[in-house]
């Protein structure tokens, strides 16, 4: 286990020494003000549309939409982060000549890939957490509305970039660092798509895209995990307010059912040995 | 090493190589590019899985934590992390070694390189020869039994060259056995104890420098100039000399030719073509 520390902190070390901690943080709470400003402009905006005539409590769509947006937006910096985190861990520092003076010490190859898996699954699941808590506290005190399960939805969020984490530790030891993080951020936004196929399928009963998402959700569970996310965030929403934000921003909220967690745990394994596996077998 | 073997998908890197390095010993692995000698060198240290044969690093199959344990490792081709310094880098490895060796045992490997004035330095600020320098310390923490160096003075200048032969000499006097694989036969004959020549898989030949260095003849100097007998050898000069003196001829010097290892090299490469 100290192996694996090592090896974390090491990783650790070399983006904050690197500086991409503190480009992601001046981003971020850039984005954070865009945000807060937004946020503030669209509740101004919609109070003149409280007293409509049927039913919608239109600060309710309008705060369940924005944190939506901001789940999304959340998801997305935590992917890129978990991503240029892990992209070239093996193939690509390999290439460089920088794994190699490692693997020869007594460190195993797994303990070198947990411990990279371990720094940026962390940092990335961090991230998102604190994102999406900012986000939901800018909602929360500019709008003055707060989600049911803001917790269940942010877990869920930050297993998603989890998931992605382990799926770009998994593709570095086969393709080099610029492929390998082209492809998982393709594999992303096909996933995210796939979603939203999924929603126009639920809205026109067609069969093919459902079961299109749904393949799609358990073979990208990060899919699964971020509309399984907005349907906790918006769950408790009544009557027509309800039915609109289930809609929800860039793929609507799905139920993915109580394997959902368990399932994601079992694919975080199947990840983590079929790279376990292949690194075993690569010659570097 | 022994019957080493190791396919790359149609080509055959190794062809069966039978190799040992004893304790304390120096032995220079030489070989043209595409030889296999890096392919030995990365067998040996774990990087590379072996076809077939047995490979053991005092006592444990290469590639076990406890072969790692047993090495230090420099490539041919390496990088440390830029943002890092001479010292971190070396407190790095010392927790990966298991080292308890603590900043004294840093601040000795930092003073055998020639690098103690660089401790704090940034690893990208240094030149590729510092780098190299420091790479040989990296491969020494932990005290390792066996050290193996891949192209350790391809980007040092005559004096850094001179300090990674006065630093073998001084792990041979510790008991540290080396396998050195360079392409530069002056090195290899001024520090080896023996020489292994590789080439397309295969050993061609091993042995002491001068062992593989073959007898060349005789030269002398007389006032009429250079007469060579290539056949003759130390036994003959007397002879040789009583003959030429009893001709008229007057006699200035006289040199033993033997074959360098360049030449033993080329000669063995030469006929494995």
């Amino acid at each position: 286990m100290s192996d694996v520390l090592v090896v974390a902190a090491h990783a650790l070390r070399e983006s904050l020494r690197r500086r991409v901690f503190a480009v992601v943080v001046c981003l971020t709470l850039a984005f954070g003000a865009l945000y807060a400003w937004g946020a503030d402009q669209l509740f101004q905006d919609v109070t003149g549309f409280d007293r409509n005539g049927i039913g919608l409590d239109a600060r309710t769509l309008a705060a369940a939409t924005l944190l939506g947006l901001a789940m999304f937006g959340t998801l997305f910096l935590g992917v890129v982060l978990a991503v240029f985190l892990t992209l070239g861990a093996v193939r690509g520092d390999a290439e460089r000549g920088l794994l190699q003076p490692l693997i020869v010490r007594p460190l195993g190859r797994r303990q070198y890939l947990a411990g990279r898996f371990l720094a940026a699954a962390s940092v990335a699941a961090v991230y998102v957490l604190l994102v999406y808590a900012g986000a939901v506290v800018v909602t929360g005190a500019v709008g003055d509305w707060w989600p049911q399960h803001p917790v269940g939805a942010g877990l869920r969020l930050a297993g998603a970039v989890v998931v992605v984490a382990a799926l770009a530790l998994l593709g570095s030891i086969f393709l080099s660092a610029n492929a390998n993080g082209i492809a998982v951020l393709m594999v992303f936004g096909a996933g995210l798509l796939a979603g939203l196929l999924g929603s126009i399928g639920d809205a026109l009963q067609s069969h093919t895209l459902q079961t299109l998402a749904n393949t799609s959700s358990w073979l990208l569970p990060f899919e699964a995990l971020y509309r399984d996310a907005l349907r906790v965030l918006v769950a408790e929403v009544p009557g027509v307010t309800g039915a609109i934000v289930q809609l929800g921003p860039l793929g609507g909220s799905h139920d993915a059912g109580p394997l959902l967690v368990p399932y994601t745990l079992a694919y975080l394994l199947a990840v983590a040995a079929a790279a376990a596996f292949a690194f075993g077998r690569s010659d570097l | 090493m022994t019957g080493l073997t190791k396919r790359y998908g149609r080509t055959d890197a190794l062809r069966g190589v039978d190799l040992t390095v004893g304790k304390g010993e120096l032995v220079g692995l030489l070989g043209p590019n595409g030889a296999g000698k890096s392919t030995l060198v990365k067998i040996a240290c774990g990087l590379v899985r072996q076809s077939g044969g047995t490979a053991e690093i005092c006592g444990a199959p290469a590639g076990t934590a406890a072969a790692r344990r047993a090495l230090g490792y420099l490539a041919e081709l390496f990088r440390f992390p830029g943002w890092a310094s001479a010292d971190e880098l070396l407190a790095l490895h010392q927790r990966l070694a298991g080292s308890d060796g603590g900043a004294a045992e840093r601040a000795e490997l930092l003073e055998l390189v020639g690098l103690a004035e660089a401790r704090e330095r940034r690893i990208e600020t240094m030149s590729k020869g510092m780098q190299q320098r420091l790479g040989i310390a990296q491969a020494l923490v932990g005290k390792p039994a066996l050290l193996l160096l891949d192209e350790p003075t391809s980007a040092l200048d005559p004096a850094g060259r001179r300090t990674v032969r006065e630093l073998l000499e001084e792990l041979r006097r510790r008991g540290v056995a080396v396998l050195l694989n360079t392409h530069l036969l002056s090195e290899v004959e001024q520090v080896c104890d023996r020489v292994a020549i590789i080439d397309r898989g295969l050993l061609l030949a091993a042995g002491r420098p001068d062992e593989l260095a073959r007898p060349g003849g005789v030269e002398i100097v007389t006032g009429s100039g250079v007469r060579t007998f290539a056949a003759a050898s130390r036994d003959d000069v007397p002879e040789i000399v009583a003959d030429l003196v009893r001709a008229g001829e007057r006699v200035y010097e006289v040199r033993l030719v033997r074959s360098s290892l360049e030449d033993a090299y080329l000669a063995a490469v030469e006929a494995a073509a």
